[in-house]
């Protein structure tokens, strides 16, 4: 075990404490709103170079380099450029940017306008998911107060630059995460993606050069700005080749069986076993089984990995992906058949129809997983599984397809054993009472007492 | 079948307002249909009729849109949406158990509404609060950390016309009311309820004591850890002891005097 006191850097959180944080006056009071006066003593190009030399890198779940997909948008030409933030967190586990929303939405508005300045963006929009109506009037006040401060509208700060922010609300759709679908939801069509290239660099929201961004990625920017990409690079992990390292620090959601599930904002390669030092571990009496380390999408882990570096490159070695740093943690009450059956109902609902091996993929994987979690399985089923799994994986549209297999697939890779133990007693074995929070006081005295 | 007159021409108002906020009249589309169901509780013929008309768009183009996005109800909704999240990690945790208790205890299904229209009920996938779970939405506002008894309690006084506050939110408004909200038109509320939650906390709690302890007392690391997650616990995070007014984590808030408790909505009510 690691004896490591494990860290901890409130950058984006360090607020979230304090009473009525969601206001311009109290960021103001922890150097808000410092790094867009600094940025705009700089032309647009240096504040791109910053962000690239901070190494930051996409928080939403894929890790594409901030300050490069800012450099792709082509400048001087004759039609507008788009900042568009995706505040569409859907993925199952992944419970970061709408906590940050509530709590400041100013980190985020002043990071919409650095990120806008730099790409030279005159109309950028937020895309918050419908479900969460408190943060949309959260990021509406933010942007109001924003406005009646100057540091919106047609002259920022009487440096000459000027912004306008949309704040927009989508109406339930898990698709619209994805940025090509979240581009053509916010056009007011069904949100479906679109087919790549061209990249929305270059032709993205109507048509033209656009920067999405998710939410932790643009709030991480104001800060960066304010103590320099050195301090930013200063975290996370080392290594000499750049696409062996995770600078910065992060916010990582832990939920599930534990103690005490939370965020903790944390550098870059914190190991889950910290994690849960800090969380007061697994929930008592029990063990871990089975996480992920990113969200449903990501490829499920399990006590081997409970070192593992919760670094891009780290959890890549270990055969899934950081992902949005969504810490499910399952102990061993907990079927793992039932868990992927779920994920995949949800991944089949949340299709949008528009492919073929996505959308009738994820119908037959529910078909084949409730014959299994019913007993009702064979080992024919298993390889059928896979083989849709492999039919659906890089043939389809988009990642959500891709997503959908990843638990079918790694489950199986460590689990073969329990869905064999399904269709040989003729059930599931697992009693699903156990698992939940309020059946934990009557199994373990002292623990989770309501 | 269309609106009245008088209705017709204030929904106008607001849609024009809605339009001019984008670069092109169809991105506008999908806060004009939250407009609709801020009118009618639902998004009827006649609403897409509308929406259809002043976006100059088919109405089969505005169907098309209004049946992709689940929030958009095609009947008449409840006064409150009650959802209980059954995606993996909440129906693992008791969402499975809380939406069979609401089921039976309602005597209705998923995307049904009880005979006195004032809760409709549904099942959710994740609605990003896992470190909460199981969770409940209702009309889109959080209610954390809950049980089967919480939630019949909850439908229980939305149908008895009790006050209902949400774990991290405002007073709870109608399902019409925060689909205006969804149409972009602030109502004032953004002011009310907490700034966070005790589990969203966590990690600045545990950081702040981490400080404390650094200067107070150069402790080795392995007693610092102890002495971490020991005052973790003191945040009183509702697997301790259920959501309730001693929730706050006072620890953290008293130690440093610049740190104000965040106030649950039910404790705050007046400084709006």
């Amino acid at each position: 075990m690691s004896t490591r006191t494990p860290p901890l850097t409130p950058v984006l959180s360090r607020l979230w404490d304090q009473d009525r944080s969601w206001t311009r006056e109290v960021y103001e009071r922890f150097d808000g709103y410092q790094g867009l006066r600094r940025a705009l003593t700089k032309a647009p190009d240096e504040i791109v170079q910053l962000v690239k030399d901070s190494e930051l890198r996409g928080r939403g779940g894929a890790g594409f380099p901030t300050g490069n997909k800012w450099g792709f948008i082509p400048q001087g030409g004759d039609k507008p450029v788009y900042l568009v933030v995706n505040a569409d967190e859907s993925e199952p586990g992944t419970c970061k940017d709408i906590p940050l929303m509530m709590a400041n939405p100013h980190e985020l508005v002043e990071g919409v306008i650095i990120a806008s300045y730099a790409i030279r963006a005159k109309h950028a929009f937020i895309y918050v998911r419908g479900e969460v109506v408190h943060v949309l009037r959260r990021l509406q006040n933010a942007v109001q107060e924003a406005y009646d401060a100057g540091y919106l509208g047609g002259d920022i700060l009487g440096s000459g630059y000027g912004l306008e922010v949309t704040v927009h609300a989508g109406a339930g759709a898990y698709i619209c995460g994805e940025e090509t679908a979240l581009l053509d939801s916010l056009e007011g069509r069904r949100g479906q993606p679109r087919l790549r290239p061209p990249f929305p660099a270059i032709a993205g929201l109507y048509a033209s050069p656009t920067v999405i961004n998710n939410v932790e990625t643009i709030a991480s920017v104001p800060s960066i700005v304010r103590n320099g990409p050195d301090w930013f690079a200063s975290l996370g992990t080392h290594d000499e080749d750049p696409r062996k390292r995770s600078k910065g620090f992060t916010l990582y959601s832990l939920s599930g069986h534990v103690t005490r599930p939370g965020q903790f904002e944390a550098p870059m390669g914190v190991t889950l076993r910290e994690l849960l030092q800090l969380a007061g571990g697994v929930r008592e009496g029990h063990e871990l089984k089975f996480w992920t380390p990113g969200g449903s999408s990501t490829p499920l882990l399990t006590a081997e990995h409970l070192d593992v570096p919760l670094s891009y490159e780290g959890v890549a070695a270990a055969g899934s992906m950081l992902g949005t740093k969504a810490l499910q943690v399952f102990d061993e009450t907990t079927c793992v058949v039932r868990a992927v059956l779920r994920w995949t109902e949800f991944y089949a609902h949340e299709s949008c129809g528009k492919c073929t091996p996505c959308r009738e993929g994820t119908f037959w994987l529910v078909q084949i997983l409730r014959r299994l979690e019913n007993g009702e399985g064979s080992d024919e089923d298993l390889e059928k599984l896979l083989d849709i799994s492999d039919n659906i994986l890089g043939r389809s549209f988009c990642a959500l397809g891709d997503g959908a297999t990843s638990p079918i697939t790694s489950s199986i890779q460590y689990f073969r054993d329990e869905y064999v133990a399904h269709y040989e007693q003729g059930g599931c074995p697992f009693d699903p009472t156990a698992a939940t929070v309020f059946a934990a006081a009557g199994t373990s005295a002292g623990a989770r007492a309501r | 079948m269309g609106f009245e007159a008088d209705v017709r021409a204030r929904l106008e108002v607001d849609a024009k307002e809605i339009i001019a906020r984008y670069p092109r009249s169809r991105s506008a589309l999908l806060p004009l249909l939250h407009l609709m169901q801020a009118e009618e509780g639902f998004v009827s013929p006649a609403g897409i009729e509308l929406c259809a008309e002043l976006l100059d768009l088919a109405t089969a183009e505005v169907a098309a849109v209004a049946t992709f996005y689940t929030m958009y109800k095609r009947r008449p909704n409840g006064e409150y949406s009650v959802g209980v999240c059954t995606n993996t990690l909440c129906a693992v945790l008791g969402g499975d158990q809380i939406f069979a208790t609401l089921k039976e205890h309602l005597g209705i299904g998923h995307d049904e509404t009880t005979e006195d229209g004032k809760v409709t009920l549904e099942h959710l996938e994740c609605n990003a609060a896992c470190d909460y779970a199981p969770v409940m939405m209702v009309n889109w506002e959080f209610f954390d950390d809950q049980t089967p008894q919480s939630a019949t309690q909850l439908v229980d006084d939305l149908r008895a016309g009790r006050e209902v506050h949400p774990t991290r939110g405002p007073r709870l408004c109608t399902f019409k009311q925060v689909s205006r909200v969804l149409a972009g038109f602030p109502d004032g509320l953004a002011n009310e309820g907490p700034a966070a939650g005790p589990a969203t906390l966590l990690g600045l709690v545990i950081a702040r004591q981490q400080e404390q302890t650094d200067s107070d007392d150069p402790a080795p690391p392995g007693a610092r850890r102890t002495s971490s997650a020991d005052a973790g616990s003191g945040t009183g995070y509702g697997r301790d002891g259920g959501p309730s007014e001693s929730d706050a984590p006072a620890t953290t808030a008293q130690a440093d005097p610049a740190n104000e408790t965040p106030v649950r909505d039910s404790e705050k009510g007046t400084d709006a």
